[in-house]
């Protein structure tokens, strides 16, 4: 189809439309670059000598060498970027899998019991993440602790150490457990939206063929759900690599994501600009790769997400 | 085991894992949470050490003056965001429904806001209204005027803009999505019978997408709910109360007051309006399906 000739007036209206959504981002790139003087003096901020000084402070736990400009290294930026990529990828993992199998259940099966969870899995997405904040946190603690007495737990204690009973709180299970349950509903609602449009007769001429579901479900089903899958997969990711709240409730000294310790870095009173944007890009990478290669599958994603809301 | 009853069994074996994983980490913590809320709670505490007082918790949120200030503050934030995202996001797909080159590259760019870290979000804000730092005073100040006082005395405006900037990307890509789906016969026909372009937009388009416009902006709303890491970084509340949203305030209650009785009560008063929400999305969304197919098949036969 031909494209029709706009006035300059609407290309304006893009433009700014473009520097507005785009704008923020790049101003924190640029100053993720400046030293601290330069984000407090420059009135244009334009002209300045970048340095790669703020990130080499924010990952000074994980450099092989050492920093001149640096003392000592309070920011355990790498430690933490780890625990950020150990529980985000393992969730969505689990998520992916736990989440596509119930959707195939939900979709092909006639069963006892399949409108309660069917609504259930609907209702329970609206559910905030400050709300289950207290539930979990209590839980997590207090209730779903193995004894130290107990064998498991005596046997746990030996490997890992530690003095009290081995709970789930400051594990990286504890995070991913939750991360997973909170994810599964909009995973499953938007599977089912894939998986309804596979055609029958391939799952039937499987089966005819004496294949079992499971193997119908992943030999047939899945390879032609994977567009599904992507953008199933980058939602639960981003959610996951993302999330504060929860994660600052469940984690100890030793398990803190990333977005913990900006939050952390940002409450003080004085707060170091250029640190903490460099550890602002540094969590954002992830996501703005995703947007830049894959943004077919999000708005996929997102309009099967609410079309069929 | 027979084949029959494996027949039987599947489906359930395909639902267990997710049945198991939700029902530990999300209505088992549910129902825990109503059961504390009766309860007197301390974190140091097991909950099973704790004194029953009834509806204590929820009759004293009720009367006081700092849950009420939050509540008020979150349903402005929530109503304002969603309004003012609609606006804007719908009239902006309208006016870029155009057969444009490089329509995806601008959909992509548009995206951008949303996937990034709330978190992010906050900290690159409070940057840019930062009173003597912030782009935004920088330059107001070069051109002669004066600061604006962004997070003080604004600050609810503020986080309002922050996350109409986040957001309405996501208005904007679903009301295109629901545009280019409209049956290309009505547009056509009303085209043919010389409809002005207001017209097109007033009579048939907007029309035919408010179903999915009115269940995306009842999921914006509900998501705006949710809102928390945004604010929490730009102004952890303050100043004072005017930008402490129920989320920051039960997550304050818990982790700074120590009083979980009283923050899961909150939670559950948070819990109850999101439900309703929830319902009337249902309820309405059912009712302008039903109206949109009626008025589709006027529009065919009069076309």
């Amino acid at each position: 189809m031909a494209h029709e000739r706009q006035n300059p007036a609407f290309y304006a209206l893009l433009a700014v439309l473009i520097f507005m959504s785009v704008g923020p981002v790049l101003l924190m790139f640029v100053n993720s670059f400046k030293l601290d003087v330069d984000i407090i003096g420059g009135t244009t901020g334009l002209i300045f000598l970048p340095t790669i000084q703020n990130y080499e402070t924010a990952l000074c736990d994980i450099l092989w060498y050492e920093l001149d400009h640096l003392e000592f290294c309070s920011l355990k930026f790498g430690g933490a970027l780890i625990n950020s990529l150990i529980i985000a990828l393992i969730s969505t993992g689990l998520t992916l899998v736990i989440g596509c199998m119930a959707a195939y259940a939900l979709v092909r099966f006639r069963f006892f019991g399949r409108d309660t969870v069917s609504l259930t899995t609907l209702m329970v997405r609206m559910v905030p993440p400050a709300v289950l904040l207290v539930p979990v946190f209590g839980l997590w603690n207090n209730e779903f602790c193995i004894g130290k007495t107990t064998l498991v737990g005596g046997w746990i204690r030996d490997v890992f150490g530690g003095r009290g009973d081995v709970c789930l709180a400051g594990t990286h299970s504890g995070i991913i457990i939750i991360y997973v349950a909170m994810n599964l509903p909009f995973v499953i609602w938007i599977l089912q939206s894939f998986i309804v449009q596979v055609p029958r007769s391939l799952e039937e001429a499987a089966r005819v063929d004496g294949a079992g579901p499971f193997q119908v479900f992943f030999k047939i089903v899945l390879p032609l759900i994977q567009p599904g899958l992507a953008a199933a997969a980058i939602f639960t990711f981003r959610i996951a690599w993302n999330e504060y709240l929860l994660a600052s409730a469940l984690s100890d000294r030793n398990t803190k994501t990333v977005p913990i310790l900006i939050v952390n870095n940002m409450s003080e009173f004085n707060v170091e600009w250029g640190v903490i944007m460099a550890t602002g890009m540094l969590l954002a990478v992830p996501p703005i790769i995703f947007t830049l290669f894959a943004s077919r599958q999000i708005i996929t994603g997102m309009t099967a997400g609410a079309v069929k809301g | 085991m027979t084949a029959q009853t494996f027949n039987r069994m599947t489906p359930y074996l395909f639902l267990a894992p997710a049945a198991i994983t939700m029902g530990i980490a999300l209505l088992y913590p549910l129902g825990y949470m109503v059961y504390g809320s009766f309860r007197d709670w301390d974190p140091s505490q097991n909950i099973s050490e704790t004194d029953f007082v009834g509806l204590k918790n929820y009759v004293t949120l009720f009367f006081d003056p700092a849950f009420r200030e939050s509540l008020s503050v979150t349903l402005i934030f929530a109503f304002t965001v969603v309004v003012a995202e609609m606006l804007i996001g719908v009239g902006l797909a309208l006016l870029l429904d155009r057969n444009i080159r490089g329509i995806s590259v601008l959909r992509t760019l548009f995206i951008l806001p949303m996937m990034i870290a709330p978190v992010v979000v906050g900290l690159m804000w409070r940057y840019m209204y930062h009173p003597t730092v912030g782009t935004f005073n920088k330059t107001l100040k070069s051109l002669g005027f004066g600061g604006v006082d962004w997070l003080g005395q604004n600050a609810l405006l503020s986080v309002i803009i922050a996350d109409i900037w986040q957001w309405t990307p996501f208005i904007l890509i679903l009301a295109l999505a629901a545009l280019q789906s409209l049956p290309a016969s009505a547009l056509e026909a009303a085209r043919i019978d010389g409809a002005t372009a207001w017209q097109q937009i007033w009579h048939i388009k907007l029309p035919l997408m408010m179903p999915v416009l009115v269940v995306t902006a009842l999921l914006r709303l509900i998501d705006a709910f949710k809102v928390l890491e945004v604010i929490l970084v730009m102004t952890e509340g303050g100043p004072g109360l005017s930008t402490e949203i129920v989320a920051l305030r039960i997550s304050r209650t818990a982790t700074e007051f120590r009083e979980l009785g009283t923050a899961a009560a909150m939670s559950n008063y948070l819990l109850i309006l999101l439900l309703i929400l929830t319902l009337a999305m249902f309820a309405i969304a059912r009712i302008q399906d039903a109206r949109t197919a009626r008025l589709a098949r006027q529009v065919q036969e009069e076309g």
